[in-house]
């Protein structure tokens, strides 16, 4: 495998050739990279992908469209409950279904806290691939409880299967609320100490500010989403622009990256960008919590679902940034073709061009602050 | 604007080669032919008013009874808001579609997988090779058609039925210790006879 | 902070005799050792012994034919008794460092073996002991097989110069500290000929940075260490901690400015040489899988990390040694032990009292600086190759000079006007003491402000 790759990588009698991964500490997954290297300068960081490859669009078109769900959690395992939504959206753009209001402030609930956990692992992978052990272990303690919490409302941890054509599965538990709204509690401070111990901090802050920089053009250019644009500075979130589900009723900023500490774009802004993004999601819920209405938590759909022919695209602003999912209909009930469009996939692409130049450590910045998962990029 | 507007602005544009709107199925598309693609590409990314710089989507499907596999692109654009769905469709037999990568650099990969998953052909990919599967892999998966070829390298992907190979290697067992057993006993002894006797 | 309201965790507690067993072998044997170390360190000088084998086995030393063989009895005992004291101290500060950062990073820790997992390290090294030895074939083998010695002889020289008391050294060298800064390059060797000899691109990666990185933070370290060398105007240990005192103000790194910036110095740069965060790099797990150590299985592996551990004490007992006083006792002066070792060729119960003391002070002072060693460890982040190198080269090194320069001056200043010397040390400590107070209000501040409080009953 490394034979017919190198035949891109030209050869000088000085440079080492490596192996960074599949196996690896810090590749956020099974991923390698072949990497060129004078030194400690990189010259070129090759990205071989595809170890996490389960053929998951294949098999949308055996299980039919409501056993695809429990599939997409594994689309991108981190950040489960967007997945689930993305395919939600699309198939009931299919089959022209109306989502009761209920299901859809659920929907939000509980997309925003996958998103706070998603982004706590990120953050935190990128602060211990820096070196700092400690902010890793806060922000995971602070994760176990948003799974807690989601466990209750759906039974699961990681990989959740909650939302369902038509609505979400189940309703809120007996005090759920009050006990999401005492973690936003202790949650809101934890943040500014974490920022203090850790975002604020000269060591850290010299490791990732001016690194592999993506101006805003390039960033468009590559197809970059989410918090990796924003924090590019395109001022773009699917849930202001392109509105879906409850978004139009909550008040929220979206942060966008400024160069606080180096130019725009650079890896500490898209760093900084999810650390903003966990408080506003936090808003979010409290916003939403308050605001349920009551009502059915599913619309009325088939049994067997048997959608007319035609073809739809559902996006949702995950934590990744946009992920769509392409559905294509005969009538069966079947799908003809299922496909999740993901940013991680584009925000590999983007790794070869950027990394010339970079020294090994940045190389391990740069992939913890695009925040790629392999589920992602090989589905 | 609209997704009408659009496809105005492109028939008048580009004449014939911009096929009509299809009927509003839930996303409406239009086909492109072949060898217009990169014009048209290049003319929805740079034209003002139009400006769709973002590629959201580039991805394949597979139609055997028409005999095309569809290339679709789905795009975006973040200044105004709008967006379009194109398709170009590709013979089947030999597929091959002029490649977009010069008019957004995310192309690339997208392509990448096409090619990897699909088969279709890029010509002016500056990089055209597998990235999901092996580079020596035989056959493009998500064709309706795809076989396995039963193995990679000596490592097989048939794998029996558990519960039946499980039931197998259990008559196995039981076989061998039925033989490995001593002969039963002789069936009855002889001392009752002598003694009755 | 405390673990968050809605689903606390329950904490559990050893079973009784566990605790009771813990704290049986954890008081004997550090008493045991220190023991060790009080009682035959004097002893082996040859006045000592002769005294020893005078008074307490009632034969003439000269005369006496098992004379040499008692003396090479006692320096046999005495080093295995300083390389267990070694080995334990490594594994000791594991302990620490585990639980020190399992209660920052608000986890439980180790709490299985032994009452709060005392007896981890015991296990630890047990169950490397247990490994399989890999040797990869493609390496050097005699190369990879004597990597780890040079390491381990590097760390264990370290511990005859090393003053635990005011006459608990195992060799008063009068060159003291030079040895120590040659001894301990010998690690430098060690872990270049482990990254070369796996003959693994990635183990070769974290050799080079390491000795990149210890080699250049020698500089700053050995002109940093030139400062209390100028003060007291001997290299031997001994001699340096008798020229400071026992008051905060009377220790070197506050009767002279420069002296403390010399103490920060060196404190970098022995962060750095023991490849302790933010300078591990050569073992940047994220990076480079172990680094130097990727291809170490085993026993040797062991061997590695018991150094790295027990470079935590050698480094904080340099440092107290140097700038802190060492195992000077307030109150007790030359004076005080001349007076108690009486007038008897063996020295009297009180002057090994006092011989206690001092290493007690010795003991907790080294322990302190371990403390902000560890601290430091699980709070910062790692900084890269070429800032690591900017930082030694273009800061500490000119910083290291103009400190060493400037305590010349101060020291012809000061013997044209012996006040200045007091005063200063007066000074310095008090702006000590207020950062220290302010300090603690800050952190009281920022626990009360995410709305938890200060709780030591978590331990």
């Amino acid at each position: 495998m490394e034979k017919l790759i190198l035949r891109r990588v030209d050869r000088d009698n000085e440079e080492m050739v490596l192996n960074f991964g599949p196996q690896h500490p810090s590749t956020h997954g099974v991923i390698n990279f072949i990497v060129e290297t004078d030194g400690e300068v990189l010259k070129k960081a090759v990205p071989d992908v595809g170890y996490l490859h389960r053929s998951i669009e294949k098999i949308g078109e055996i299980v039919g469209y409501p056993g695809f769900m429990p599939y997409t959690d594994r689309v991108d395992y981190v950040a489960a409950m967007f997945a689930n939504e993305g395919y939600a959206i699309a198939v009931e753009r299919l089959l022209k279904l109306e989502v009761p209001p209920r299901a859809q402030w659920l929907r939000a609930v509980s997309c925003e806290l996958c998103r706070i956990a998603s982004h706590l692992v990120s953050v935190g992978t990128m602060t211990m691939d820096i070196g700092a052990f400690t902010p890793m272990v806060h922000g995971l303690r602070e994760r176990e409880t948003i799974n807690d919490l989601i466990e209750e409302l759906c039974g699961a941890r990681l990989t959740y299967n909650y939302h369902r054509i038509g609505g979400v599965a189940f309703d809120m538990p007996g005090g759920w609320r009050d006990r999401v709204l005492k973690f936003l509690d202790h949650f809101d401070p934890f943040l500014v100490e974490f920022d203090r111990l850790i975002s604020f901090n000269q060591l850290y802050v010299k490791r990732l500010a001016n690194v592999a920089t993506i101006p805003a053009a390039l960033a468009i250019d590559y197809g970059l989403v989410g918090p990796n644009l924003r924090g590019s500075g395109v001022d773009w979130d699917l849930r202001r622009d392109l509105p879906y589900g409850a978004y139009p009723h909550f008040k929220f900023s979206i942060p966008v990256g400024r160069g606080w500490y180096g130019t725009p774009g650079d890896s500490y802004d898209r760093y900084y960008v999810r650390c903003l993004e966990m408080a506003e999601s936090s808003k979010i819920v409290r916003q939403a919590l308050e605001s349920m209405p009551e009502g059915e938590i599913t619309a009325k759909v088939p049994r067997n679902i048997k959608p007319e022919a035609g073809e739809a695209l559902g996006r949702v602003e995950s934590a990744r940034g946009e992920l769509a999912y392409y559905v294509v209909s005969d009538g069966t009930n079947k799908a003809y073709r299922v496909r999740a469009r993901t940013g991680s996939f584009t925000a590999m692409g983007i790794i070869e061009d950027i990394s010339r130049g970079l020294m090994i450590a940045d190389l391990v910045a740069l992939i913890a602050s695009l925040d790629v998962v392999a589920p992602e990029i090989d589905r | 604007m609209t997704t009408n507007e659009i496809h105005e602005r492109l028939r008048a544009r580009f004449g014939d080669v911009v096929g009509p709107l299809s009927e509003p199925k839930i996303d409406p598309f239009c086909v492109v032919k072949r060898d217009a693609i990169v014009e048209v590409c290049r003319f929805l990314k740079t034209e003002p008013g139009i400006e769709l710089d973002f590629l959201e989507d580039e991805t394949a499907v597979d139609w055997p009874k028409r005999n095309v596999i569809e290339v679709v692109y789905h795009l975006l654009s973040y200044t105004i808001r709008h967006g379009f769905k194109l398709k170009v469709e590709a013979d089947r037999a030999a597929p091959s579609v002029p490649t977009v990568e010069g008019v957004w650099k995310t192309a690339n990969w997208f392509e990448r997988e096409i090619y990897d998953l699909f088969g279709v052909d890029f010509p002016g990919h500056p990089d055209l090779r597998r990235i999901m599967l092996p580079d020596d892999w035989v056959g493009h998966p998500l064709r309706k058609d795809y076989q396995e070829a039963g193995g990679w390298h000596g490592i097989s992907n048939v794998r029996e039925n558990p519960l039946v190979e499980l039931k197998r290697l259990d008559d196995l067992k039981r076989a061998e210790k039925a033989a490995a057993a001593p002969p039963a006993p002789p069936a009855a002894p002889a001392a009752p006879p002598a003694a009755k006797a | 902070m405390t673990a968050n309201p809605v689903t606390p965790y329950a904490r559990k507690t050893s079973p009784r005799w566990v605790v009771l067993v813990t704290l049986a072998v954890g008081l004997v044997l550090p008493l045991a050792l220190f023991g060790g170390v009080l009682v035959l360190s004097p002893l082996t000088k040859p006045a000592m012994v002769a005294a020893f084998v005078q008074e307490v086995l009632g034969h003439d030393p000269a005369t006496w034919p098992y004379t040499t063989l008692l003396t090479g009895a006692f320096i046999a005992v005495l080093a295995l008794v300083l390389l267990t004291f070694g080995a334990v101290v490594s594994g000791t500060t594991v302990w620490w460092e585990m639980r020190v950062s399992s209660r920052m990073q608000s986890r439980i820790g180790y709490n299985r073996v032994g009452a709060g997992g005392f007896f981890q390290w015991i296990a630890d090294a047990v169950k490397l002991l247990f490994k399989e030895d890999l040797i990869p074939a493609e390496s050097d083998h005699l190369l990879f097989r004597a990597a780890p010695y040079f390491v381990f002889t590097g760390f264990a020289l370290v511990f005859v110069a090393l003053p635990f008391g005011e006459s608990l050294i195992a060799a008063d060298l009068n060159v003291g500290i030079f040895y120590l800064t040659s001894v301990t390059a010998l690690v430098v060797v060690g872990i270049l000929l482990a990254g070369w000899s796996s003959n693994s691109k990635w183990a070769l990666f974290g050799g080079m940075r390491s000795a990149a990185q210890v080699i250049s933070y020698e500089i700053p370290a050995g002109i940093a260490v030139m400062v209390p060398v100028l003060m007291a105007g001997t290299l031997s240990m001994q001699g340096i901690i008798r020229a400071q005192g026992a008051w905060p103000w009377q220790w070197f790194a506050f009767t002279n400015p420069f002296a403390t910036v010399a103490f920060v110095i060196f404190f970098v740069a022995q962060l750095a040489e023991g490849n302790r965060t933010p300078f591990d790099l050569p073992e940047a797990d994220s990076e480079l899988v172990a680094g130097y150590l990727s291809e170490y299985s085993s026993f040797r592996f062991a061997l590695y990390f018991l150094v790295e551990f027990g470079n935590l004490w050698v480094m904080s007992a340099i440092s107290a040694t140097l700038f802190l006083g060492g195992w000077q006792v307030p109150f007790v002066g030359p004076e005080v032990y001349a007076a108690a070792r009486g007038a008897g060729t063996l020295p009297a119960l009180g002057w090994w009292g006092l011989q206690v003391l001092s290493m007690a002070v010795f003991v907790a002072k080294t322990l302190l600086v371990l403390n902000l060693v560890v601290w430091i460890r699980w709070t910062l982040p790692r900084i890269r190759v070429d800032q690591m190198m900017t930082l030694c080269w273009k800061y500490l090194v000119p910083f290291a000079f103009v400190s060493f320069v400037a305590t010349l001056l101060w020291l012809i200043l000061v013997a044209q006007a012996p006040v200045v010397g007091p005063a200063t040390g007066i000074a310095l400590t008090v702006v000590a003491a207020l950062l220290a107070v302010l300090f603690a209000r800050q952190t009281r501040a920022n626990i009360s402000a995410v709305g938890d409080r200060v709780d030591l009953s978590n331990w």
